[in-house]
């Protein structure tokens, strides 16, 4: 079996050859353009931000200095040797860090509940009227589309400095961004217990508490979990707009060049953050291996 | 529940429930587990409630001047600041288009140290994947915060700082994918004699490239989001007309500028996922 491989007539090879060669050339083509239309932007863009490389050549030790300096203690010695005068704060600083964590979690939970209650009417296979399917979906997706921190702005104007702006300005984007979540689990769900329901003569909440929510729950907190962990990160810059946690003495140290207790405060988010990681995926890794069992 | 008016729904209605009573009435364990779960959420809330000073005359207060500023917001104007709304808009999408694909690029590295299937030394892909991790737990405006200290106000510090917080999550993107391509394309490329460098150019890359495009695209919409903002604290962009306005009470302009960025993220909502939808769909066409 030495020749195996079948060798096409020459003709045939050439037309197949230069085929092969001209659907390159052209995916190439393609590629380029592509490649100079991006590249074309690109320097559009630099242009339009001010983007100065010599400048950013010449400054950038400066960041590396600010990651060294924010590691060196007032008294010039690095902070390892004196983790007391380090954390120096810890005990105000982890009261703060628990205020976040709150504002985080009850902005979460209030903005699943509202989210709870629109979602049904967002989607297709529950609401039928158009019309209501319309608002309810530019509703939550203008709740999403505005940053919180805009929200924060306009509510602490409002509601006064402290944690309720914050916690009110989570729950309104997490309102629109789960929403939108949970109406796509919605339309996927199993429609033969809702049409069980109706056709006993149960009310249209009557099926989504007995027909839609044991079906779409697992989904939901797993949703909620991932978003609570998402509003942790949203909550600790609260405090740069006055709306409460850590946030507001980070600005502060970041300011008045507090550099270690930049470090500090960093260095407690991101435990604080990586630890919700973790907690959060072990929860939700457990709730979708219960679902997987329960099918 | 017994009920005289209770209708009767099929013969041997109470004989069922007699038989299957702890079936209907489930387990007495679950039912203390969902108790248990529903007291703990509704006890933390409570508590968060308490500790963050929530009052109902404080709701009511704050309600009330909102539904004042509602008011004020109509009808939306720019008053004569029209142009340097526009150019603070432009200024944004350049921020995330820049960040995001400076991100893009110089995360790429990265997201093959972190991969488990591509760099077999375990400590450089736990330190990869640490160092990803702390870059991502610091938000965008933070690392705003850091560049201005660097580069000075304006926009410039806005792309490196979306470009800063987004090679951690394009790393871990990245790695997730490319941990999750099918191994025999690689194998085969090395089994025919070529290198490493061959098997992750010819078996990796051509699988990973529509879903990392399509994750790239994404983030430059989520990215337009967060340039808004960054000019809060003078990263530049239009987040600082809209602080300032919002401190002036000028909710007519507040009101306009929020329609801009509602409109111009709508704009970049489209284009980007018709390219998504073109990249996906082409690519899976042509394999």
């Amino acid at each position: 079996m030495a020749s195996a491989i079948v060798r096409l007539p020459d003709a045939q090879l050439h037309q197949l050859s230069a085929g092969y060669r001209a659907e390159l050339a052209a995916r190439r083509r393609t590629t380029l353009i592509g490649a100079a239309v991006l590249a074309g932007c690109a320097i559009l863009a630099g242009w339009v931000a001010e983007v100065d490389a010599a400048k950013f050549a010449a400054n950038v030790h400066r960041f590396a200095d600010y990651i060294g300096r924010i590691f060196i203690l007032d008294n010039g010695r690095h902070v390892l040797t004196d983790v007391g005068e380090w954390f120096w704060g810890l005990g105000r600083w982890t009261r703060q860090l628990v205020d976040t964590l709150l504002i985080a979690y009850l902005g979460t939970l209030l903005g699943a509940i509202c989210a709870f209650f629109l979602c049904f009417a967002a989607a297709v296979n529950l609401t039928a009227n158009p019309a209501k399917r319309f608002f309810a979906r530019r509703f939550l997706e203008f709740c999403r589309t505005v940053p919180e921190i805009v929200f924060a702005l306009i509510f602490v104007v409002a509601f006064g400095l402290g944690p309720v702006p914050g916690v009110l300005a989570i729950l309104i984007h997490t309102a629109g961004a789960l929403g939108k979540l949970f109406a796509e689990v919605v339309e996927n769900i199993d429609m033969k217990p809702v049409e069980g329901v109706i056709a006993s003569g149960g009310t249209r909440w009557q099926a989504i508490r007995y027909a839609v929510v044991p079906q779409v729950l697992p989904n939901f907190a797993s949703y909620a979990l991932l978003r609570f962990e998402i509003n942790v990160r949203g909550a600790s810059v609260m405090g740069f707009v006055g709306a409460g946690g850590i946030g507001q003495d980070l600005i502060e140290a970041i300011r008045k060049f507090y550099y270690s207790d930049v470090s500090a405060i960093l260095l407690l988010i991101i435990a604080a953050v990586m630890v919700i990681d973790m907690v959060t995926e072990r929860i939700r890794h457990g709730l979708l291996t219960r679902e997987q069992g329960r099918t | 529940m017994s009920a005289p008016s209770k209708p009767v729904l099929f013969p041997d209605q109470s004989g069922v429930k007699l038989r299957h009573a702890q079936l209907i009435a489930g387990s007495a364990r679950g039912r203390l587990t969902t108790a248990a779960v529903i007291a703990l959420i509704v006890g933390v809330a409570l508590f968060a409630l308490l500790r963050l000073d929530f009052s109902v005359a404080r709701l009511g207060s704050g309600l009330a001047q909102l539904g004042v500023f509602l008011g004020l917001m109509v009808p939306p104007t720019p008053g004569t600041q029209l142009m340097q709304l526009v150019k603070a808009l432009a200024e944004t999408v350049a921020i995330a288009f820049l960040g995001t694909l400076l991100a893009a690029i110089l995360a790429a590295p990265l997201g093959f140290l972190a991969a488990r299937n591509v760099m077999t030394n375990r400590i450089v892909q736990f330190v990869t994947r640490r160092f990803s991790d702390s870059i991502r737990g610091v938000d965008t405006l933070i690392w705003a915060l850091i560049w201005i200290n660097v580069v000075g106000l304006g926009p410039f510090a806005g792309v490196l700082a979306i470009m800063t917080s987004d090679i951690g999550s394009f790393s871990k993107l990245y790695s997730e994918a490319i941990e999750a391509v099918d191994r025999r394309p690689a194998e085969g490329v090395i089994s025919t004699g070529g290198s490493k460098w061959h098997a992750i150019r010819f078996g990796i890359i051509p699988q990973v490239m529509p879903v990392l495009l399509s994750q790239v695209l994404y983030y430059f919409e989520s990215n337009t989001r967060s340039a808004t903002i960054i000019g809060i604290v003078g990263a530049g962009g239009i987040g600082l007309f809209l602080a300032e306005t919002i401190r002036t009470y000028d909710w007519d302009k507040v009101a306009f500028i929020i329609l801009m960025i509602l409109a111009t993220v709508a704009a970049i909502d489209h284009v980007s996922s018709r390219l998504r939808l073109s990249i996906v769909g082409q690519r899976a066409g042509s394999l």
